[in-house]
């Protein structure tokens, strides 16, 4: 049986994992590969790295540290930030890279999402969404890596998601910006509103603060994967502790290594 | 250590498998030149994308031939294992034909969503050196197409999603992997270190 997948989303600047609540301040955590290599070592499914500040600055993502990650950890890792065309998406893969994820270039032009199916697969291709409640509904943020460029997308949230899939994307990580930094869980109500229309892997990020939201998301909402950033950097949360908690209640995932492996 | 070819199919997995390979201290070269494939010690054929442009891209290099007469082990990894089998329902693509099988379309539910896309276990169904210290094993796998079936005469481990497909499989020098050793941690590491031992 598919496992469900625990992701730690890994937050890039300037060549280096930065921390903090994820659309403010930023403090240096550590080196990229030698926190990719503690993650996957511990038992990560996957890892996410997110060059926050790539979008705001109309640059492309440094592929160098991808090649770096690439030589260094055997699970599959996603790139995000920064990719606004198929030549930019087409580096990173080479580099080594599984997946690459695109968010506030896609709202600006969506055709981007058939492009890089077309060209890659829509395995490849992973749309992040991020979603506030305004007055009415769910609408998507755009630029959201720095507080000062962040602005309204224009979109509901359910449309853009069912729009991405059709444009061929191919995994949704839905992050919710009301619970991001809040940690007080993850955000169920708006999770099961987008599962019900997502027919593609959709994982789940913003809000995790303990080991039992992570199984309220999996029980509660069908999701295919739980990402969070700083419980896993703090080391509030182990991921071979996760791994032991999630099987004990009875959902499936894949053990992390025990010692000596 | 012998010498290890990794067929150069364009795909873009390419470098992980090299790197892969390079964390075990296996140096590997990139080829599509048919009398490299040909003397090298160990052939891995790897492989992401569609069937038809991955069949065309080992017509077009005058592979087929030369991949079909290899004796050394060969590995096939993901759209390379299913290029191994006869035909492939994926733009309805004649394949090498090295093992008997038609791959199809994973049939898709609401449980068992396409692709199938994660960590998955394997079930041994017949010991082999290549599945040594595996069984009940986690491999990561990126696919929508399998030989769906809960039996293969050249099986050697099955995987459930939604329904049973084979994991692996073997006939005579000839391996295939439809997951990805490259990105499947110690469990992978495992299979390629097993490979290199054959």
């Amino acid at each position: 049986m598919l496992a469900r997948r625990i992701i730690p989303c890994l937050d890039v600047a300037a060549g280096q994992v930065v921390k903090g609540v994820r659309f403010r301040h930023h403090e240096v955590v550590g080196d990229i590969v030698e926190l990719a290599r503690r993650y996957a070592d511990e038992g990560a499914d996957e890892l996410v790295f997110y060059d926050i500040t790539a979008s705001p600055q109309k640059r492309s993502v440094d592929i160098r540290w991808v090649e770096r990650v690439a030589e260094t950890i055997d699970i599959p890792f996603c790139v995000a930030g920064g990719i606004r065309d198929v030549a930019s998406a087409r580096r990173v893969l080479h580099a080594g890279a599984d997946k690459i994820s695109i968010n506030s270039p896609a709202l600006q032009r969506p055709a981007l999402i058939n492009e890089l199916a077309d060209a890659f697969g829509s395995q490849c291709v992973v749309v992040g969404v991020d979603s506030i409640w305004q007055v009415s509904g769910y609408r998507v943020k755009q630029l959201t890596g720095d507080i000062r460029t962040q602005t309204d997308a224009g979109r509901e949230t359910v449309s853009w998601v069912e729009e991405a899939q059709q444009r061929g994307a191919g995994e949704i990580v839905l992050n919710c910006m009301d619970a991001d930094g809040v940690r007080s869980g993850y955000h169920l109500s708006h999770l099961r509103q987008v599962r019900a229309i997502c027919q593609v892997p959709l994982i789940a990020s913003g809000g995790a603060g303990n080991m039992a939201h992570f199984v309220d998301v999996f029980r509660h909402v069908d999701v295919d994967g739980a990402l969070a950033a700083s419980v896993f950097h703090r080391g509030e949360i182990g991921i071979p502790a996760l791994k032991n908690h999630l099987q004990q209640a009875g959902i499936t995932v894949r053990p992390s290594p025990t010692n000596g492996e | 250590m012998a010498s290890v070819v990794i067929v150069d199919n364009g795909g873009s997995n390419i470098n992980s498998v090299c790197f892969a390979l390079a964390r075990l201290g296996v140096n590997a070269r990139l080829s599509c030149d048919p009398d490299a494939v040909a003397a090298a010690g160990r052939v891995i054929l790897p492989g992401v994308g569609a069937a038809g442009a991955g069949m065309s891209r080992i017509q077009q290099y005058e592979l087929a031939d030369c991949l079909r007469q290899l004796h050394q082990p060969v590995l096939g990894i993901c759209l390379g294992m299913q290029l191994l089998f006869t035909h492939s329902a994926e733009g309805d693509t004649p394949c090498l034909d090295l093992l008997p099988g038609t791959i199809e379309r994973l049939p898709e539910t609401s449980a068992a969503r396409v692709p199938h896309m994660g960590w998955n276990q394997i079930r041994i169904q017949q010991p082999d050196p290549l599945l040594e210290g595996l069984d009940q094993g986690w491999f990561y796998f990126v696919h929508s197409y399998a030989l769906t079936a809960d039996k293969h005469p050249h099986a050697l481990a099955l995987t459930t999603h939604g329904q049973p497909f084979v994991a692996v499989v073997r006939r005579k020098n000839f391996y295939g992997a439809q997951f990805h050793p490259e990105k499947s941690a110690a469990a992978g590491r495992k299979l390629l270190k097993n490979f290199m031992e054959l």
